[in-house]
């Protein structure tokens, strides 16, 4: 048997220390860099699966850096939320990074070690933001994963540059927002530990600098996820990234935030302070209305088709905070199984955009025409993706939308209900319109030009993966989910 | 008035913070942005800092506190708080790679636009 009890803090070691490796590897043959860094994801991916099944199995776990006990040392915990949000990213990673292969040769073919090391440290911030249980700990890794994506951004076309400076200033104020909050809290309480803090702070609960402190966290948080009226950078910026990039950071980074979110408002604070003292969630569901529909009206305008989509992740984090402030146990697990579902099928929907800016070489929506026959395979999965994003049954995005609803209805919010219905519509009209581009329109040539199989197959896997999540999203959410909300709201 | 003596060090902290906002978001020149976000940053870790500091106290570091026996109480309050001034060691070296980041993508905006200037920028972009 093989010694599980080291397998948390391993999820986020491979990737940490496989980014030296694989920078040193580059060094002397750069062919050597993306299987290295499939393999370090593979390992990491393995490990987060198995933590999950035993978080499942046994309830959450902690885990001691160096053998420090908490408060003073820093722990790592992984309960039913964190589980899911790691197997999330570890798997959009691997799945990403072996589709990076081919497009990240064709796009930087003198920069493929750096965009691998920085790629391995982005997944490491990710999951170790994730995995914290210390509230300083998950700044720094916060600005490890906000660092490497300015970066990663900006390794490509030139027209990046701008939009990955504006991000950075965001990104920037967003973090230092975020380690404010913090130090008003460690004043407060004289501790970072997040279990810790848990403990002390009802006490304090009717002093201002606690209320100060909670909004400057969710504030800084909220920029960072591009959360409306903070989402202006995010267009550009995942427009204009390579397309090995915006397949890791599109379905990611925004997901990630948002469980930091549902962690501060649960763990941090609790749902009774969050929904009860503070009269805020009416005007933060009023906002995830606004950001929903100006994400989805923003879409339809696009000509761009990678553009398109990015104003559709702006509106899904609409969604996501929408439904964690209607303050019910359905809103509640919407948004977390959303984390899940929205991650595949954005990843889905961009790795779909990858392969037919690879083979087409545009990424307007005029390049697509009679894009179905010649990429049938491709546009399959793009549909599946498709359809998730406008919630057709059985695909997952179905069953996560259906939860937002129900928690919606239960919480008589229909502003928040009728945005949902107006976006998926929205929706419906944007992918029909690539369907009648795509098919309807005749191309120049005729033939069958499909997408290289390293491409084609982590593609076919999600668009699988979509169907099987949402067949199986009853069992998600009874055997992790549940766990997840918190009690007695 | 007893209020802003009183607790100098946040209204000091929160102007200089406001200053690095103003020009992270008013300034026009790549660079003032820049560094008004390096302001921005300072303003956080003079806050921190400022949080451990105590009149009268002391660096603390114990005497004889290493192998030997320790013959005197010793009491918290002479010594100065370490923890937020090693949390700003990292914010420190954060912020430096902010600032790395951020005047590496100014160079390459620079070598690419020929201009620091933000509208010129967007001029040129959206043509």
């Amino acid at each position: 048997m093989i010694d599980t009890t080291q397998f948390p803090a391993l999820i986020v070691v491979i990737p940490l220390l496989s980014a030296f490796i694989v920078c040193m590897a580059g060094c002397f043959n750069r062919r050597l860099c993306q299987p290295l860094t499939v393999l370090a994801l593979a390992g990491s991916c393995w490990a987060s699966f198995a933590t999950l099944g035993q978080v499942v199995k046994s309830g959450a776990i902690h885990y001691r850096l160096g053998g420090w006990a908490p408060p003073m040392g820093i722990e790592y915990v992984i309960d039913h939320l964190n589980g899911l949000v790691l197997v999330v990213i570890t798997t959009v990673a691997l799945l990403a990074a072996v589709f990076a292969k081919i497009s990240v040769a064709e796009e930087l073919p003198t920069r493929i070690n750096l965009f691998y090391t920085l790629y391995l440290l982005l997944v490491t911030g990710l999951l170790g933001m994730t995995i914290t249980g210390d509230a300083f700990n998950l700044y720094v890794l916060l600005e490890i994963s906000a660092l490497t994506t300015y970066a990663l951004i900006t390794i490509g076309q030139p027209r990046a540059l701008h939009a990955s400076f504006n991000y950075l200033m965001i990104g920037t104020i967003g973090a230092s927002l975020y380690l404010l909050g913090v130090g008003h809290l460690y004043i407060m309480t004289g501790s970072l530990n997040i279990a810790d803090l848990a403990v002390i702070l009802p006490e304090l609960y009717s002093s201002r600098a606690i209320l100060v402190a909670f909004i400057l966290i969710m504030v800084g948080i909220w920029a960072k996820m591009a959360f409306f009226p903070m989402h202006s950078w995010l267009p550009n910026a995942y427009t204009y990234a390579p397309n090995g990039t915006s397949c890791l950071i599109a379905p990611l980074m925004t997901k990630v935030s948002v469980y930091i979110m549902l962690r501060v408002m649960f763990s941090l604070f609790t749902p009774a302070y969050v929904y009860q003292y503070l009269s805020m969630a009416n005007a933060i569901v009023w906002l995830a209305v606004i950001a929903i529909i100006s994400g989805s009206l923003l879409a339809l305008a696009q000509k761009d088709f990678k553009k398109m989509l990015t104003y559709l992740i702006i509106a899904e984090v609409g969604y996501m905070v929408g439904g964690a402030w209607l303050a019910n146990e359905y809103g509640i697990t919407g948004a977390i199984l959303h984390i899940l579902n929205d991650a595949l099928m954005t990843l889905c929907l961009f790795l779909a955009a990858g392969a037919i800016i690879y083979k087409v070489g545009g990424q307007q929506l005029t390049d697509l025409k009679g894009i179905f026959h010649r990429m049938p395979v491709t546009m399959t999965a793009f549909m599946v993706g498709a359809l998730s994003m406008i919630g057709v049954p059985p695909t997952a995005g179905f069953f996560s939308k259906w939860y937002l609803i129900l928690g919606g209805i239960q919480a008589a919010r229909w502003e928040f209900v009728t945005a949902l219905l107006f976006s998926s519509l929205v929706n419906a009209v944007l992918f029909f319109r690539i369907i009648e581009i795509g098919y309807f329109e005749t191309p120049e040539d005729k033939g069958v030009n499909e997408a290289p199989l390293s491409m084609l197959a982590p593609l076919l896997l999600v668009a699988v993966s979509l169907v099987v999540v949402g067949i199986y999203s009853g069992d998600i959410v009874s055997t992790i989910i549940q766990y997840a909300v918190p009690k007695g709201i | 008035m007893e209020l802003l003596l009183a607790k100098y060090n946040y209204w000091i902290y929160a102007l200089i913070m406001m200053i690095g906002l103003y020009g992270m978001l008013a300034k026009n020149n790549l660079i003032k942005k820049i560094i008004g976000m390096g302001i921005f940053q300072t303003g956080i870790i003079v806050f921190y800092v400022s949080t451990g500091a105590k009149r009268g106290g002391t660096i603390p570091i114990i005497e004889h506190g290493h192998g030997e026996e320790v013959h005197e109480v010793i009491k918290a309050l002479d010594y100065v708080n370490p923890l937020p001034h090693v949390l700003m060691l990292t914010a420190i070296v954060v912020s430096v790679g902010t600032l790395g980041v951020a005047l590496a993508i100014a160079l390459r905006i620079y070598t690419e636009y020929n201009t620091l200037h933000e509208d010129e920028i967007l001029e040129r972009v959206n043509d």
